[in-house]
């Protein structure tokens, strides 16, 4: 499983500082921890860097880079800042990821950079009009994204279909058609496609303390289905490591000795399987 | 081989809910979907309360403004007039006039009025502050206190506001109103939040926001059904008690049952329109799992009574 970084963005405060003020430190020190804690590479979020995005990009590139022997994940909607980057990227540490094209034909350039600059991509499963239904919606989406990279010369090992994971406490029900999402992308090729998700997007709403929670147990269930992929807290993910073997047993209908762990496992499991209702304090239930 | 008509089976059930104290109503404590009495049981029928108001109802369309004429200017007549004359089995007594913008009746005022209504009638009566979020809980505190003894649905309650106003109903022995924004997921939240403070949870009665038809509808339509199949299917004890629908107040005040006659012919009658809107509306609703209605129009009242005849 490939964890990439997701800590350098510019939503968090401190980054966005730090990249407005061209501080490096902050950002060094974030790319170095990301990667100790075993990311194996670094998503940069620039947001939609209308301005200065070219130069924001490089400079973001190349800052991670100094000090982190790891590929970037280029994460802006401004094709020219991700071309910028794509530029300066040393593909001596592995080849880089565009973060993203979708079914959108405003985002279908990305794929001629990708095929450009030889790098990754991630292909995000919507289209122009709004979020997809169900998995079916996703594998259709992907399977025109697939066609499309085929006719823009990328193949389709550098492509990471991303089936878009929701909040839960909106849409529950999509955590279970993401997972399915995520198993019928693989039937789609052989050798199957690689997946991608956006994983703490899940928990996105929920109470701080819930967070970590479904989003280890997510990660898990994913990861189960076949995740190659995710962009995601690598610290999080080792604790969501030591702690499969439970879930795996709690899933497969054993019981655990750790009650405690075993009621959060299994409201959280069946919150996200959607066979109870999620509320904020469901734990407390 | 003979048909077999498929039947469903639910493990969970709906709160039953008795309210009043001289003459009392029952509602809620089915085990199956709305009117599907040939799965299961569903021994009560939805119970239709008549919304009086603490003030003159000035800004009320003509067409249901006209029906309490003589009567609205004072809430112990309009009340009565409602459970004698109109045969309503409870009364929403809904006190506007707390509210800041309006008359900005105290505390105090709403409690006498309560009093008063109650010891005029002898049927079950919900009271409703004016939705404003901080004069509720001065308001509502002070009417649980008036009402104590009387077993009346005290409402509404919301994520703004519903310490206070639980533990007022909670030490008045009343049941409570929880109101969420249209939102299955805060529903269920706000209801865990009013149980964990002590507050039993059947004594509740879940409100997911009311939308007039052509208004927003679907969205309650469909909060309510996936909280009564969350309550059937899913056995979810935090969605099990009955649901309100607050009709009359949202239908009573969109252009379809105000615009005239001579502004748009081609809509037909204003009247028989406001009438119908209100009893699609209600219908509606009761179709998704609303137990409780509150409404406005006598006529549209009996339409719905009519309606669940023919489908209980």
């Amino acid at each position: 499983m490939l964890i990439i970084g997701e800590k350098l963005s510019i939503i968090a405060k401190r980054v966005r500082e730090a990249m407005f003020s061209r501080d490096k430190g902050p950002i060094q020190e974030i790319a170095t921890r990301q990667w100790k804690e075993g990311s194996g590479m670094i998503d940069a979020n620039i947001g939609p860097a209308e301005d200065g995005g070219e130069e924001l990009m490089q400079w973001m590139v190349t800052t991670i880079q100094e000090v982190v022997p790891l590929p970037v994940c280029l994460d802006t909607t401004n094709a020219k800042a991700l071309e910028a980057g794509l530029q300066v990227h040393n593909n001596e540490w592995g080849k880089p990821l565009i973060n993203s094209t979708s079914n959108d034909p405003e985002r279908f350039p990305i794929l001629e950079l990708a095929a450009k600059y030889n790098s990754q991509v991630i292909g995000l499963t919507v289209g122009k009009g709004g979020l997809p239904a169900d998995a079916e919606e996703r594998a259709a989406i992907a399977a025109e994204i697939m066609a499309r990279a085929m006719e823009y010369g990328v193949p389709l090992e550098d492509i990471y279909l991303d089936p878009l994971v929701l909040q839960i406490a909106t849409s529950q029900d999509h955590a279970l058609k993401v997972i399915d999402a995520i198993k019928m992308f693989q039937e789609m090729n052989d050798p199957p496609m690689k997946t991608v998700v956006g994983l703490s997007n899940i928990s996105n709403g929920c109470p701080k303390a819930l967070r970590p929670i479904l989003n280890k147990y997510y990660f898990i269930m994913l990861m189960n289905a076949g995740l190659t992929a995710a962009i995601a807290d690598a610290h999080e993910m080792a604790g969501a490591m030591q702690e499969k073997k439970l879930i795996d047993d709690v899933l497969a209908g054993k019981k655990i000795d750790d009650a405690q762990k075993m009621a959060e496992i299994t409201k959280t499991l069946d919150v996200i399987m959607g066979k109870t209702l999620y509320a904020h304090s469901y734990l407390e239930m | 081989m003979a048909f077999a008509a498929p039947n469903e089976t639910y493990s969970g059930k709906v709160f039953e809910v008795t309210i009043g104290a001289d003459k009392t109503a029952v509602f809620g404590g089915e085990n199956v979907l709305p009117f599907h009495s040939f799965e299961g049981n569903a021994p009560h029928r939805p119970v239709i309360a008549y919304e009086v108001q603490d003030v003159p109802p000035e800004d009320w369309p003509e067409t249901v403004k006209k029906v309490y004429e003589g009567v609205s200017n004072d809430p112990v007549t309009w009340a009565k007039y409602c459970q004698d004359t109109l045969n309503a089995q409870a009364i929403a007594l809904r006190l506007v006039g707390t509210h800041p913008d309006r008359e900005n009746r105290s505390p105090e005022d709403a409690a006498k009025t309560v009093k008063d209504v109650l010891a005029a009638i002898n049927v079950p009566l919900i009271i409703l502050g004016s939705n404003q979020i901080e004069k509720d809980s001065a308001v509502l505190v002070s009417v649980s206190e008036a009402a104590k003894g009387k077993n009346c649905i005290i409402g509404k309650a919301q994520e703004g506001n519903y310490k206070t106003i639980a533990a007022a109903a909670m030490a008045n022995n009343h049941k409570l109103i929880a109101m969420s924004e249209l939102d299955i997921n805060l529903s269920k939240q706000l209801n865990i939040l009013i149980t964990q403070m002590g507050f039993d949870k059947e004594r509740l009665i879940t409100d997911p926001m009311c939308s007039a038809l052509g208004y927003g509808l679907e969205y309650t339509y469909s909060v309510m059904e996936r909280i009564r199949l969350a309550a059937l299917t899913q056995n979810d004890t935090t969605m099990q008690p009955p649901m309100l629908a607050d009709v009359g107040m949202y239908v009573w005040k969109i252009k379809e049952t105000q615009a005239s006659e001579t502004d748009l012919p081609q809509w037909g009658s204003l009247a028989e329109r406001g009438i119908t809107w209100e009893a699609v509306t209600a219908g509606s609703l009761l179709m998704s799992g609303a137990e409780l209605l509150i409404m406005r129009h006598p006529e549209a009242a009996k339409a719905v009574e009519k309606f669940i005849d023919e489908l209980m």
